[in-house]
C-alpha cells in the first residue's frame, strides 16, 4: 500500500470560517489536504463537513446569508481572493452531489455540456472526452450503445456515475464528492468505491460521507469534525486504530451518530 | 501533471457578452410588462378620475349619454352579481365539501368531477353565454312558461338568466378558493371531532366549515368580481343599453357596467362628446374589480397565516 | 354536477346544430326581437360594407340558395355553405361560410400568443432567475394586476389609444384591424403566459442549478442551457393555454379587430372572429333560425377547440415531465 507519489499539498485551508447569519457553521479550519489522494471528513449530521467541503469550491457562496473568511489555496493561491475568478476556480474543482442530478438531456450531452461552456469543441473532440470521462468512470461498457438516448433511463448507480464521469469531463484536478453513495444500494456503491480507488491516482479526491466504514474503507486521509470544529486530522490508519481525541474515539465506536 | 497552471484570472471571452445580452433581455420583458401595466393604469386614472362625480355615480344618463352618470348601470352590475353569487356560492361550496370531504381520491366519479370543473374552467366566456341561451331560457325559462301556462315570461333573456350563467362561469373559481381553505383545516381537527362521536357532517357543520369561511370568502369575492367584468356572456342573456326604469323583477332586462361601457365606446353617434363618461364608467368599473381582486388577496394571505 | 353542466352544454349546442344540419326550419316569428325590446343596438361595425369591401367575388350563387328546402334534403348545400369563403348572414342569399371567421379566430389568436409567449416566457426567466427579491416580489402582483383587467377595459383601451398609435406608426389604412386586435389580445394573455412559465420555471429542483455551478458553467448558461429546457414541458403547456385563451377571447376582439368576416391572412384587415360574430349577431338574430343554429355550431366549434387544448396541454405535460423527471424526483 506504498504511496504512488510523494506527499504534496493540495489544498490548504488556514483558519476557514463560514457562517449562515448568525450560525457559526464552521470554526477555525486548518487543513491540509494531499495530491492524488483520497481524503474522507466524518461526523455527525449538522457538524459541518458538507459547508467544509463546498467552501473548497466556494459553492457556499449560493446561500445569501453566508459569509466566509480565512483562506483556502489550491496549490498555493488562495481561491477567496477578489482577483479571482469563480467559474474558473469551479472548473478546476469539480463537485458530485449526494443526489444524483444529470441534466435532462442524452447521455453524450450531458457529458459534453461541460466542454461546450467556452468554446466550439469540434464533433471529433467531444467524441473523444465524452468516451474518455465514461470510461474513467467505468460507464463506457454499459452505455457506448445508448449515448444518445436520455441519461434519466440509467439505473441510479449509473446516473451518479454518469455525474462523475460529466464532473471529469471538464479536467479538474480536484474532485469533491458529497456523500455520493448514501442513497446507492451496496452494489453500486461497491462500483463507486472501486472507481474512488482508481481515480486518485490521476485526481485529488475529497469525499464526505456519514458511512463510518467507507472511510475506513476507501480513503487514505480522515478528517473528524464535530460542531463545527476539525477535531482530529490524521492518515486513516492512525485514526482509526489510535484516535487521539476522546470524540473521535466515542464516534468511530458509534457511541453517538 | 501539467494541468493547467493558468492561475485563476477573470477572462472576458465572448460568451461574457452573450450572458448579458440574454439576461438584459429577459430582464427588458420584465420591465416592458411592468411599463404596459402601469401606463394602462394610469391612462384610466387620468383621463376618468376628473369625471367620477358624485352625480356620475347617482344618476342616471341624460342626452343620449353626454351628461349625467351611470347609475341604473352600477345598480344593475350589482344586482347581477349579488343574484349570481346567491346561486353560485351554494353549489360551488358544496362541491368543494365533497371534493375535500366525502369523494374517495382515486374514484371515477371525483375524477370527472374534476375534470368537470378544469374542463369549465377553461371555456371561453362566450361559450357560456350561448349556454345560457341554450339551456336556462329556452329550456329552463320555456319549460317553466309552459308550466305555469305563462305567455314569454321566463322563456326571454332576463337578469335571473344571466346571473344563472354568471354563476356557471365562476363556479370553478368558487370551488378552487374553497377547497384550499378546506384543505388547509388540519387534519387532527378532524381527527378529534371524530374521537368525539361526532358524524361526518356535523364535524363539517360545526368544526370544518367555520375555518373555512375564509376560504369561501375568497371564493366569492373573486367570482363577483369575474362577474363584474366579464360581458361577453351576458350580451345576448337580457342586458340593455338604455333602460326607462330600473330591474322590477327576476325577469326584467337590467343594464350593467362593463356592456355600457361596450356600447358607449363603439356604438356612440357622437364619440368624442360621451368620451368623459367612457373614461369614467371605466374607472368605475377598473376600482370595483381591483378593490374585490386586493380584498381577496387579503384574505387568502390571512388564511395563510392563521 | 359539474358534468351535469357540461353535458347539458353539450345538449344545447347539439339541438341548435342538429336543427341546422338535419332540417329547415321555418322561422318562427312570434319569437322575434321585437318582443322583449331591442334596446340593445346593433353592433354596427366600422368598416363592413358587404358589397364594396369585399375582395372576394360572392360564393357561387346555385349550392347558397336559402329558400326553405324540403327538411331531410338540406346537407349539401348547407355543408358547401359552411364551408364557403363568405360570411353574409344578413342578405337575400344568406351566406355562413365560416371560413373567414375561423381564419379571423386562427390569425388573431396566432399573432397574439407570437407576441405574448416571447414576453411572458422571458419575463418568467427573468423573475425566476435573475430578478433581485424586491423586483420579484413587485412583478408578481402587478402581473395579477393586469390580469385582473376585465377584456372589456382592454378592449376599450386598444380602441382609444393603441389603434390610433399603430395608426400614425404604420400608416395603415383600416384603423381597427387584425393587428390591433392581437396587441389587445397579447395584452390579456400574458399574465397566464407567465404565471404559468415563472411556476413551472421555480419548480425545477435546487440540485440541477447547483450541479451546473458546480460544473464552471455561468449562471447564466445554466439558466438558458439547463433550466429552461428542463422546464420545456411547463413553458409548453403555458404557451398552449395562452392560445387557448387567445382563442376564446370576445370583447377585445369586437372592440378592436375592426368586425369584418373578410378572408385575409394580412395583419392590417379587419377581421372578425368565431366569438365576435356569436357575440354581435346573437342580439338579433331569429330565434330558432338557420343563423340562430349556425351560430350555436360557431360556438360548439369554439367549445371543442379549447377544449382540445385544454386537454393536449393537461396530457403532454403529464407525460413529458414524467419522462424527463423520472430520475431525479423517483429517487428524491
Amino acid at each position: 500500500m506504498a504511496p504512488a507519489s510523494p506527499l504534496q499539498v493540495k489544498i490548504r485551508t488556514i483558519e476557514l470560517n463560514v457562517y449562515y447569519g448568525y450560525k457559526h457553521a464552521l470554526q477555525d479550519v486548518t487543513v491540509d489536504i494531499y495530491a492524488n489522494r483520497v481524503t474522507a471528513f466524518i461526523g455527525p449530521s449538522g457538524c459541518g463537513k458538507s459547508t467544509f467541503l463546498r467552501a473548497l469550491n466556494r459553492m457556499n457562496e449560493l446561500i445569501p446569508s453566508a459569509r466566509t473568511t480565512g483562506r483556502v489555496e489550491i496549490d498555493g493561491i488562495n481561491i477567496y481572493d477578489p482577483e479571482v475568478d469563480v467559474v474558473q476556480v469551479r472548473r478546476r474543482i469539480g463537485m458530485v452531489f449526494q443526489q444524483w442530478v444529470p441534466f435532462p438531456k442524452s447521455i453524450y450531452e450531458n457529458i459534453a455540456f461541460g466542454l461546450r461552456l467556452n468554446g466550439k469543441p469540434s464533433k471529433a473532440e467531444l467524441d473523444a472526452v465524452v468516451e474518455h470521462s465514461l470510461r474513467r468512470a467505468a460507464l463506457w461498457d454499459e452505455v457506448k450503445d445508448r449515448l444518445q438516448h436520455s441519461a434519466l433511463e440509467l439505473s441510479g448507480g449509473q446516473q451518479q456515475r454518469l455525474c462523475i464521469a460529466r464532473a471529469l469531463a471538464v479536467n479538474p484536478e480536484v474532485l469533491l464528492m458529497d456523500e455520493p453513495c448514501s442513497a446507492l444500494d451496496p452494489i453500486s456503491t461497491a462500483k463507486i468505491e472501486e472507481l474512488i480507488e482508481e481515480l486518485k491516482h490521476d485526481y485529488t479526491i475529497v469525499i464526505v460521507t456519514h458511512n463510518i466504514q467507507q472511510a475506513a474503507r476507501i480513503s487514505d486521509y480522515t478528517g473528524f469534525f464535530y460542531l463545527g470544529r476539525l477535531v482530529e486530522y490524521n492518515r486513516t490508519r492512525e485514526l482509526f486504530t489510535n484516535p487521539q481525541k476522546r470524540e473521535t474515539e466515542q464516534y468511530i465506536t458509534g457511541r453517538f451518530g | 501533471m501539467g494541468r493547467g497552471s493558468y492561475g485563476f484570472r477573470k477572462e472576458w471571452s465572448w460568451y461574457t457578452l452573450v450572458g448579458v445580452a440574454a439576461i438584459s433581455m429577459t430582464a427588458l420583458a420584465a420591465l416592458a410588462i411592468v411599463g404596459l401595466t402601469l401606463s394602462l393604469l394610469g391612462h384610466f386614472t387620468l383621463e376618468g378620475l376628473p369625471h367620477v362625480t358624485w352625480e356620475f355615480l347617482t344618476q342616471p344618463p341624460r342626452n343620449n349619454n353626454t351628461e349625467g352618470g351611470i347609475f341604473p348601470a352600477i345598480y344593475g352590475t350589482v344586482l347581477l352579481v349579488v343574484l349570481m353569487s346567491l346561486m353560485g356560492v351554494p353549489i360551488g361550496t358544496a362541491t368543494a365539501l365533497y371534493l375535500s370531504e366525502y369523494a374517495r381520491e382515486d374514484s371515477a366519479l371525483t375524477r370527472w368531477v374534476r375534470f368537470g370543473v378544469n374542463t369549465l374552467a377553461g371555456v371561453p366566456a362566450i361559450v357560456f353565454g350561448l349556454f345560457g341561451l341554450g339551456f336556462f331560457v329556452q329550456f329552463l325559462g320555456k319549460g317553466i312558461d309552459r308550466i305555469f301556462g305563462l305567455e314569454l315570461v321566463w322563456g326571454k333573456p332576463a337578469i335571473i338568466w344571466a346571473a344563472a350563467t354568471m354563476a356557471v362561469l365562476t363556479l370553478p373559481v368558487v370551488i378552487v378558493s374553497v377547497e384550499e381553505a378546506l384543505r388547509s383545516v388540519p387534519r387532527h381537527l378532524r381527527e378529534a371531532a371524530f374521537a368525539l362521536g361526532a358524524t361526518r357532517w356535523q364535524t363539517i357543520w360545526h368544526v370544518v366549515l367555520p375555518r373555512a369561511l375564509t376560504g369561501i370568502l375568497t371564493g366569492s369575492i373573486l367570482a363577483v368580481s369575474r362577474g363584474a367584468g366579464e360581458v361577453a356572456p351576458i350580451l345576448f342573456l337580457g342586458v340593455a343599453y338604455s333602460l326607462p326604469e330600473l330591474p322590477k323583477g327576476l325577469t326584467s332586462q337590467f343594464m350593467e357596467l362593463g356592456y355600457h361601457l361596450y356600447v358607449l365606446s363603439t356604438q356612440s353617434p357622437d364619440v368624442e362628446a360621451t368620451r368623459p363618461l367612457q373614461y369614467a364608467t371605466t374607472l368605475v368599473l377598473l376600482l370595483t374589480t381591483f378593490a374585490l381582486n386586493l380584498s381577496a388577496v387579503l384574505l387568502r394571505l390571512r388564511l395563510r397565516r392563521g | 354536477m359539474i358534468f351535469l353542466f357540461i353535458a347539458r352544454e353539450a345538449l344545447g349546442i347539439f339541438t341548435a346544430a342538429d336543427t341546422a344540419v338535419g332540417s329547415q326550419p321555418a322561422a318562427t316569428s312570434e319569437l322575434s326581437p321585437e318582443l322583449y325590446g331591442t334596446e340593445s343596438e346593433s353592433a354596427a361595425p366600422e368598416v363592413y360594407n358587404p358589397d364594396v369591401d369585399f375582395p372576394e367575388p360572392e360564393a357561387p350563387a346555385g349550392p347558397a340558395e336559402r329558400p326553405a328546402a324540403e327538411p331531410g334534403q338540406g346537407t349539401p348545400p348547407l355543408l358547401s355553405n359552411l364551408l364557403s369563403t363568405t360570411w353574409q348572414p344578413v342578405s337575400s342569399q344568406p351566406k355562413y361560410g365560416i371560413l373567414p371567421l375561423l381564419v379571423g379566430t386562427l390569425k388573431i389568436a396566432l399573432f397574439a400568443i407570437l407576441l405574448a409567449a416571447p414576453i411572458g416566457i422571458l419575463a418568467a426567466i427573468y423573475a425566476a432567475f435573475f430578478a433581485p427579491r424586491w423586483f420579484r416580489e413587485f412583478l408578481k402582483p402587478l402581473i395579477e394586476l393586469l390580469a385582473g383587467f376585465p377584456s372589456v377595459v382592454i378592449g376599450f383601451f386598444c380602441l382609444m389609444v393603441l389603434a390610433s398609435v399603430v395608426q400614425e406608426s404604420l400608416g395603415t389604412t383600416f384603423r381597427l384591424n387584425a393587428l390591433v386586435g392581437s396587441l389587445g389580445v397579447a395584452i390579456a394573455i400574458i399574465p397566464i403566459v407567465f404565471t404559468i412559465a415563472e411556476d413551472s420555471l421555480s419548480r425545477l429542483p435546487r440540485v440541477l442549478w447547483e450541479a451546473g455551478l458546480a460544473l464552471g458553467a455561468q449562471p447564466w448558461q445554466v439558466v438558458f442551457r439547463i433550466l429552461v429546457p428542463a422546464a420545456t414541458p411547463g413553458l409548453f403547456a403555458a404557451v398552449l393555454l395562452g392560445f387557448g385563451r387567445a382563442f376564446g377571447e370576445t370583447m377585445i376582439v369586437l372592440m378592436a379587430s375592426g368586425n369584418a368576416p373578410l378572408l385575409s391572412w394580412s395583419p392590417v384587415e379587419p377581421v372578425r372572429t368565431l366569438s365576435a360574430t356569436i357575440g354581435s349577431e346573437m342580439g338579433e338574430v331569429v330565434w330558432g333560425s338557420l343563423h340562430y343554429s349556425v351560430l350555436f355550431l360557431l360556438g360548439l366549434l369554439l367549445f371543442v377547440g379549447t377544449f382540445l387544448l385544454n386537454v393536449i396541454a393537461e396530457f403532454w405535460v403529464r407525460r413529458r415531465l414524467l419522462r424527463r423527471f423520472q430520475g431525479t424526483t423517483a429517487a428524491l
